[in-house]
């Protein structure tokens, strides 16, 4: 039987989004960017709006993502893609526009730039990797980095006293009128991975009918920064991440659906 | 011919605002103008000063040192800009709160009691049209319908009911206006 | 029939960008250039031409938005005084490196630091070296009157779009603060007459993506890159260089003034001149591209050249560079808010030049 035999359309299950390049990620194995990359490229490519859809690529392992899609983007400085993309989507609002960055990026230098952008109701899409460490820099402290957990930069583990505690970015803005629909997800296993790529599509829907900001949160490892195996990584980040962090959708259709 | 003007008093006396319609009232007149205000901090209830150019030639330096007719409404003003009116120029002033009058005899001073009229004609804001006045009447650069048409451009049209009153105000400026001598006590 | 308007410089401005068909303003108040925002909203600008006005939480965000803006190809602008204008360094720095179109206007205060509101021309430097990091350079423009204030939007947006550069309008708070007589230029339809070939408007099919960047983590094409931003600000050299000459022709010296100085001196000439002493005025209009050549001309016939600049003398050091050493070049200013008088500026120049 030759290969094109057996795949078909008939028979296929699963296929590589067309929108994704021919250039192999670049991410280090185990890292959840190549799976959340995915996914962004299949919602989009599902919805449609490849023609239409212009991303914003901050600072960070996140920039790489403009690699690896095939559609329009435009790099931003650190911390300030929410206001790049608020300059995208005010002059051309029949665009689709989104963000993806890392929690140094949107919950450290960013703040500014993510509340604003979520409180003026900007018709965007954020799509927020929070693996908790700076990855590309080298795996120094996070706002986002748990209590106790070594960082290059906290090598002792973040003291609470002298560091603060994680700041939980998510959950402030799903208490901003502006934003409409708010999500916290993972990719480290095909249920999760469904549920995420379910969460993205709202995210967007949302922009595309103009309901306001739509926020997805993906709680993913960096088992380089970490300093552990991709499967030790992803256990790790269930026992420790995930009650921290818990998933699940936070704010639907502008109405809070979890006690915060 | 070229004017150069400094206009100085209290935030809130109009300061601004006459200098704005004389500057306005040049341009009826086809003439070249600038209005360069003192501005920030001192805008905020305390002193308020603008210099207004006009000229027939295209205007230099719009911030001077030096003028050829300086208006006075306060003392902060008089200490301040007595000194710099050219020789031969003009100093007008309104001798309400005015504790030391003018000292210097190489310029023509002339006295406006703009206050006064303004109370007698029971309105405070006809206070700097009067003023206005005054000037005119000792340098006639623009005449009255120059003003009154630069009213028409400066005011928005909700404040156009007004212009008939400071056209009166105008007019008593220059009825009041006159030399201040030197040791009589005003 | 000519129609004149009595504007402050900064209502001048932004009058002149809803005229030019600017797309986007961007901006956060500060003292002295609140007005131009003020003007915007007051003016309805939205509704007379659809373009956007957008009160930004800082002015990172503003500079990132007119970098998010401009990189769709519209024509986009924002406005700030020295300390914001310092928040913006990095992302002007992010959109000379990526090659977006943009006008910039700085509204120049006295620093450094908070500084005070009084006016001043001691961003110079900034403007002209770059101000941010990496090798770069803002085409900077100098207006001296609230009619330029109005005609160098259109101007600026022009150049800007030509080299694909950010263009600054480098004013300061005399001529923001200050009204003249000004004419207003015919509104100009929002075009899209220009490459388009790079802008990011979402990929469609018979076109490659478009990515907005200014990175390339390999050190060869970045230095190609940088050789390719060098040609392009040689280019602007060579063709954009702009000035103004008074009385220079019979000058024995000549000051060199741009901006509120360069109407203080030119009061000065007048008075130089009632003495008998042969000074000349040369006003750059562009500050970079700068006037050097034209500069060089002048030193092989003039006895000597006196900057005058509202700094502790920043642009005495470009035209001593354009000088090279063949007359002697002085500065003269008050800075720190003060401003100098034309008699000021006369006594200095005949302390240096003249009594010695």
């Amino acid at each position: 039987m030759e290969v094109k035999e057996i795949i078909r359309q008939e028979n296929m299950v699963y296929q590589r989004s067309s929108l994704l390049t021919s250039k192999p990620f670049s991410y280090c194995p185990g890292c959840g960017h190549g799976t959340s990359n995915r996914l962004v490229a299949e919602v989009i490519e599902e919805l449609g709006i490849q023609n239409d859809t212009i991303g914003v690529a901050p600072v960070g392992c996140s920039v790489l993502i403009y690699d690896f899609i095939d559609i329009d983007f435009s790099q931003a400085p650190h911390g300030r893609a929410p206001a790049v993309a608020t300059g995208i989507k005010r002059v051309l609002p029949e665009k689709v526009v989104f963000t993806y960055q890392g929690d140094g990026d949107l919950a450290a230098i960013g703040t500014s730039e993510t509340i604003h952008a979520c409180n003026r109701g900007e018709n965007i899409t954020i799509i927020f990797v929070n693996n908790g460490i700076y990855g590309m820099t080298g795996g120094q402290m996070a706002p986002t980095t748990l209590p106790g957990m070594k960082t290059s930069t906290s090598p002792y583990g973040r003291e609470v006293a002298t560091m603060g505690t994680p700041l939980k970015i998510t959950e402030m803005i799903a208490h901003l009128d502006g934003v409409n629909f708010v999500s916290r997800q993972a990719v480290h296993t095909p249920a999760a991975v469904r549920k995420a790529k379910k969460a993205i599509r709202a995210a967007f829907e949302c922009q595309i009918n103009k309901k306001g900001l739509g926020f997805v949160e993906i709680v993913s490892n960096c088992n380089s920064g970490w300093k552990m195996t991709p499967v030790k990584a992803n256990q790790w980040m269930e026992e420790n991440m995930f009650p921290f962090y818990p998933l699940g959708d936070i704010k639907v259709d502008g109405k809070l659906v979890k006690t915060l | 011919m070229t004017e150069e003007i400094i206009i100085a008093g209290f935030g809130g006396q109009g300061v601004l605002s006459v200098g704005k319609i004389l500057a306005y009232s040049g341009i009826m007149k086809d003439m070249e103008v600038s209005w360069m205000p003192s501005y920030g901090p001192e805008m905020r209830g305390g002193t308020a000063n603008v210099t207004v150019i006009l000229s027939d030639d295209r205007i230099s330096s719009p911030i001077l040192n030096e003028f050829d007719t300086a208006i006075i409404l306060n003392q902060q003003s008089m200490d301040k800009f007595e000194p710099h009116v050219k020789k031969g120029g003009v100093l007008l002033y309104d001798s309400n709160g005015i504790t030391r009058h003018p000292v210097r005899t190489d310029i023509s001073v002339y006295v406006v009691e703009a206050a006064a009229e303004a109370a007698r004609m029971a309105s405070a804001k006809t206070f700097n049209m009067i003023v206005l006045g005054a000037f005119l009447k000792l340098k006639p650069i623009v005449n009255l319908e120059h003003v009154i048409k630069g009213l028409e451009k400066s005011l928005p049209k909700r404040h156009h009911h007004t212009i008939p009153m400071n056209r009166e105000a105008i007019q008593r400026g220059m009825e009041i206006v006159k030399p201040f001598e030197m040791g009589v006590t005003i | 029939m000519k129609e004149f308007l009595l504007m402050k410089g900064n209502e001048a401005i932004a009058e002149a960008a809803i005229r030019a068909g600017a797309d986007a303003y961007f901006g956060y108040p500060i003292t002295p250039q609140s007005e131009i925002m003020e003007y915007l909203m007051t003016e309805k600008a939205t509704e007379r031409t659809g373009m956007v006005v957008l009160q930004a939480e800082s002015e990172l965000a503003a500079i990132n938005m007119v970098y998010g803006a401009a990189g769709t190809g519209k024509k986009v602008l924002t406005s700030s005084s020295s300390p914001g204008i310092s928040l913006m360094q990095e992302g002007i720095s992010y959109i000379a490196g990526a090659e977006l179109p943009c006008v910039i206007i700085n509204v120049v205060r006295a620093g450094p630091g908070l500084g005070t509101i009084q006016p001043s021309q001691a961003d110079y430097f900034q403007s002209v070296k770059g101000g941010g990091h990496g090798d770069y350079r803002l085409i900077v423009l100098a207006p001296s009157s609230v009619q330029e204030m109005a005609d160098f939007v259109p101007l600026a947006f022009d150049l800007a779009f030509k080299y694909r550069n950010p263009a600054l309008i480098l004013s300061d708070g005399v001529i923001g603060q200050m009204m003249e007589k000004v004419e207003l230029f015919k509104p100009i339809p929002r075009t899209e007459q220009f490459d388009q070939s790079w802008v990011i408007t979402g990929k469609t099919p018979d076109r490659k993506a478009n990515v907005i960047t200014s990175l390339d983590l390999e050190p060869l094409p970045m230095e190609k890159h940088n050789h390719h931003l060098q040609a392009k600000y040689k280019k602007m050299e060579d063709e954009e260089v702009r000035f103004e000459e008074i009385m220079c022709d019979d000058a024995d010296y000549i000051m060199v003034a741009y901006g509120s100085s360069a109407r203080i001196c030119s009061k000065a000439l007048q008075l130089a001149r009632a003495k008998g002493v042969k000074v000349g005025l040369l006003r750059p209009i562009t500050l970079f591209p700068f006037p050097k050549v034209r500069i060089a001309e002048l030193a092989q016939r003039v006895k000597g050249m006196l900057s005058v600049e509202l700094s502790a003398g920043q642009m005495v050091e470009d035209i001593r560079l354009a000088v090279n050493g063949k007359i002697p070049v002085e500065h003269y200013g008050r800075f720190g808010g003060m401003v100098h008088s034309p008699s000021e500026v006369l006594e200095a120049f005949e302390k240096i030049f003249i009594k010695n």
